[in-house]
């Protein structure tokens, strides 16, 4: 995105990811989220004196796949420093964080519908700090605040991307891309309004006749960005502060800016933020991380098909570009079209099924895709017997209704409900002469040229049959009967 | 009574189990002792005399077989109060964590306590155990049970002295510069430094992470190899413990056929009773059958400069916790920070307070390479040089204090020269090696102490050296307390 005056919108994303483990990162505690105030704690996630952390490996499992899926390069060798800073929040008076080695780095994201991807320059493992509840504004001037040390503890992966991003909607497609690939891994609840999925965005201007490097250029950190709308939001807001400082020769300062969702603009929360020097240093308290090149082949090998990789599968079966994105942006929606395919049934047939009755069905019931009575082998069985004409589209709705309320399989409801299409030349040739010859005056009209009238002899004829014949069959008959042609 | 006092660890075990003594009438001897000297001398800062007294009884009720598994049944000893417990309070001699009563017990308490040995209180160290005198305690220095106008050595002088005054059978001290080998020879008894990641730290309150240590303080060598053996091994809470099993304990005492390493040469400044009772030590290790191998320690100043960066570096962060919010004592202020401020001005003493500011400082940006990441480089080189001396030597024999226990009150306004105390000692916490104090008797009526040093895990054979030691020295006799202290 280039502004009038020139300059290069320039943007970069930090993206916290809490990761869905059952316990904390350095203690037992459960994760549970809701759990009343300060009952999931112990003497190690509160920062008692004497106590030590002990690593969760189900937590650095999770950090790997996810940074597997995006792409990166494992080091086998990371290690935990502390990030020091004195906040309420942090029992301890430092995060135990990475941050001259971290987990993983170099990995990718592409940018859904562009040939353009933004790097990940790296992703490490911390822990979460508790949760401030204030009465009033902030830490600062509140009557009073109280903590929640139940997320103290609970286990992050922080992804820094490059500054790769040239607008607002290059972020939201890399958040979307982002969220998305993760959501196949099932590491994180990935909830931007619980905040179990936060980002930071970092933007800057390059002026037209900039030359160097991008480090330089002072950058805003927007905090606050509580969905991907106040993300772009904020940006465009940044955006057009920044453009017009610049166009006032007036310098953009480096600092950190919180988004404020009702007014849609961005205020300097900078005074408390920049003069922190964090006095990192390697954390005593634990080994370095060292991780098998054999465990991390088995965890690549273990991650499941991601959604760009569905994306060029569906494109191959035939299915429409624009289908496949809605498919591929939910996993369980992706998997079951791929079970119903793997069942028989050919892929645009059951995408157009799935994107349309089915999930109207499954959303009217609430559930998630493979839940409830509709299971893949059942979809697939409904839609071979449409494929065989023994159903008519009408009909198999009427079964995939029926299979909701009765959980049965559509055998089963086609036979007890009598459903059969007859598509049979012969049986249904004696039934349309039968409806011309009860039908003369309208058979008449039809004769003489009132299109029309067709539609309300088929219409007998689905009647006499109970709906079982298939409309185009008895349409073909019945022009051939009224107009003297046909095969006789 | 005084003879149930003498016994050693091993001799008092024998009895308990035997049922010649019941470990009932073993605890309230100790705790009458206690009743009497705590006082004067200020030795522990509290006595768990209830729960002690109940635990012997339990133990009494225990029958011959269940006894004979407890390898620590009925053993009084101290702990060291930076060291937490489910009972009492902990304050690690801070104003900071007056009252704190902790919520679990640190993994040595449990170990010693599920072998059987019984805690009679808490011991009195330097505050956060930063300083070599006990005198940096908020609640008043300890007395020396040999000179009560001396100091015990520090941190762990609370530890040592309830040893040697026969207020304790045994303790635990910790060790981070030479807190528990310095105070065990000024107040002659054993002290020991096991290897980084011997014992499990978790409990342990930090002071510098990376350098700290539990381990023993008894008055005989065997009785250190028996804590030892109950103390140590891998504790899945610390994962900077060691996946070792726990050495074996012997009675071997043959230094035939050793190379010890003895020093070419003294700094100046070293006590020249020191330097001659260490050189009578090693002719006497060298009469049974060692071989004396002239050795160069890694230059000692320099790891005394690298121990007072990376030392209060990491106590820095390691005592950003206390805030006075969650636990430990608040002073009540106007406002969030203003009372942050205020309990930590007033709950840290000045020792702690000017360790915060320079560990502060060297991690600061700007100055962390030229102070933290330089005094991570000396102490990897002084490891290489341990790493290398051991190649030519199977330990070394050296002193474990450059003097002897000084006056009360001598080094408080000279930090230099009380940290001075520490150079023979340091370096082994910089490079992760054990060390062990044997003491050598009495000279003008002050202890005075060798120091073995072998390379990682070689407890045993410092054990080894050790028994030697004890067998060539002059017997250590009981200092005669006195009910005025220092009066």
């Amino acid at each position: 995105m280039i502004l009038d005056n020139g300059a290069e919108v320039i943007i970069g994303f930090e993206v916290h990811v809490e990761l869905k483990t059952a316990t904390k990162l350095f203690c037992p505690c459960p994760t549970a989220f809701g759990a009343a105030p300060n009952t999931s704690i112990c003497p190690v996630c509160l920062g008692h004196p004497g106590v030590l952390p002990a690593l969760n490996q189900g937590a650095v499992h999770l950090a790997v796949r996810a940074a597997l899926a995006l792409g990166c390069r494992i080091n086998l060798l990371s290690r935990f420093d502390r990030k020091n800073y004195f906040y309420a929040d942090l029992p301890k008076g430092y995060q135990i964080s990475q941050f001259d080695h971290p987990l993983a780095e170099r990995g990718a994201v592409a940018l859904p519908g562009t040939s353009r991807q933004v790097r990940i320059r790296r992703i490490h493992i911390e822990e979460e700090a508790g949760k401030l509840n204030h009465e009033g504004e902030n830490l600062w001037t509140a009557q009073s605040s109280l903590v929640d040390f139940n997320r103290a503890g609970i286990p992050l992966i922080e992804i820094v991307s490059e500054p790769d991003m040239r607008s607002p909607e290059d972020g939201r497609l890399y958040l979307h891309s982002l969220i998305r690939t993760l959501a196949y891994l099932d590491v994180s609840d990935l909830r931007m309004e619980e905040g179990s999925l936060r980002c930071d965005a970092n933007i800057s201007l390059k002026p037209a006749d900039f030359e160097g490097d991008l480090e330089d250029i002072p950058r805003v950190e927007l905090k606050n960005l509580n969905s991907i709308r106040s993300v772009v939001r904020g940006l465009e807001y940044e955006i057009e502060r920044q453009a017009a400082l610049l166009d006032a020769g007036r310098p953009v300062m480096r600092e950190t800016r919180g988004f404020d969702d009702a007014s849609g603009t961005t205020l300097s929360q900078r005074s408390k933020e920049a003069a922190n020097d964090y006095r990192y240093f390697p954390e005593p308290d634990l080994p370095p991380l060292m991780l098998e090149a054999a465990w991390v082949d088995g965890v690549r090998d273990a991650l499941p098909m991601l959604p760009d990789a569905w994306a060029a599968r569906m494109a191959e079966y035939g299915v429409r570009a624009q289908d496949a994105e809605v498919l591929v942006s939910d996993p369980a929606l992706v998997r079951f079209t791929d079970a119903v395919h793997a069942q028989g049934a050919p892929f645009p047939e059951a995408v157009s099924w799935i994107l349309g009755d089915v999930a109207r069905l499954q959303n009217a019931h609430h559930l998630p895709y493979g839940e409830g009575p509709l299971t893949a082998p059942r979809l697939a069985r409904l839609l071979a017997l449409v494929q065989d004409g023994r159903l008519s589209g009408r009909m198999a709705k009427e079964v995939l209704e029926a299979m909701y309320d009765n959980d049965q399989d559509p055998d089963v409801i086609v036979e007890t409900r009598g459903l059969r299409q007859v598509s049979d030349v012969q049986a249904l040739t004696a039934i349309v002469e039968r409806v011309i010859a009860e039908n003369a005056k309208v058979a008449e009209d039809f004769r003489t040229g009132k299109e029309k009238a067709l539609a309300y002899l088929v219409g007998q004829v689905m009647k006499a049959t109970r709906g079982q014949a298939e409309p185009a069959v008895a349409n073909r008959l019945l022009r051939e009967r009224l107009t003297g042609g046909g095969s006789q | 009574m005084s003879g149930l006092l003498d016994l050693t660890l091993t001799e008092a075990v024998r009895a308990t189990r035997s049922g010649s003594v019941s470990t009932s009438e073993l605890v309230s001897a100790y705790l009458s002792r206690i009743g009497r000297f705590n006082g004067p001398y200020h030795i522990l800062l509290e006595v768990l005399e209830e729960s002690a007294t109940q635990r012997a009884h339990e133990l009494d009720a225990l029958s011959a077989s269940e006894r004979d598994r407890l390898p620590l049944y009925g053993v009084p000893v101290a702990v060291k109060d930076n060291l937490v417990m489910d009972r009492g309070s902990t304050t690690a001699g801070s104003r900071i964590l007056e009252g704190y009563r902790a919520p679990y017990n640190a993994t040595v308490v449990e170990r010693l306590e599920r072998a059987g040995a019984i805690v009679l209180g808490k011991t009195n160290l330097d505050e956060f155990a930063m300083g070599s005198s006990t005198e940096h305690s908020a609640y008043g220095p300890t007395l020396n049970p040999w000179d009560p106008t001396r100091v015990p050595g520090g941190s762990s002088g609370g530890s040592a002295a309830a040893v040697a005054g026969r207020l304790s059978l045994a303790a635990l001290g910790s060790d981070t510069g030479g807190s528990i080998r310095q105070p065990a020879a000024y107040c002659g008894v054993v002290g020991l430094l096991p290897t980084y990641g011997r014992v499990s730290r978790y409990g342990l309150i930090a002071f510098a992470s990376s350098l700290d240590q539990v381990g023993p303080i008894t008055r005989t060598v065997d009785d250190a190899a028996v804590l030892l053996r109950v103390m140590a091994g891998f504790d899945p809470r610390d994962q900077t413990s060691l996946r070792e099993p726990p050495p074996d304990v012997s009675d071997e005492a043959s230094v035939r056929g050793l190379r010890l390493g003895i020093l070419s040469s003294y700094p100046e400044g070293v006590d020249p009773v020191v330097r001659a009772t260490l050189d009578h030590m090693t002719r006497a290790l060298a009469d049974a059958g060692a071989r004396l191998v002239s050795v160069d320690l890694p230059d000692p100043t320099r790891a005394l400069a690298a121990y007072y960066v990376i030392a209060p570096a990491e106590a820095s962060s390691n005592l950003s916790r206390y805030d006075g919010v969650r636990y430990g004592k608040r002073k009540e202020a106007e406002g969030l920070y203003a009372l942050y401020d205020e309990t930590r001005a007033a709950g840290f003493g000045p020792e702690v307070k000017n360790r915060i500011m320079l560990g502060t400082f060297a991690l600061s940006a700007g100055y962390y390479d030229a102070y933290y990441g330089r005094a991570t480089a000396v102490r990897k080189a002084i490891a290489d040089g341990y790493d290398r001396i051991f190649e030519r030597v199977d330990a070394i024999v050296c002193p474990t204090t450059p003097d002897r226990p000084f006056p009360l009150g001598e080094r408080l306004s000279d930090p230099w020269r009380m940290y001075l105390s520490d150079l023979y000692t340091v370096s082994l916490n910089l490079a992760g090696l054990p060390g062990l104090s044997v003491p050598v008797g009495l000279q003008e009526g002050l202890p005075t102490a060798v120091q073995v040093v072998g390379p990682r895990l070689s407890e045993p054979l410092l054990f080894r050296i050790g028994r030697a030691i004890e067998r060539a020295a002059a017997p250590m006799p009981a200092p005669d307390l006195k009910e005025g202290g220092a009066a």
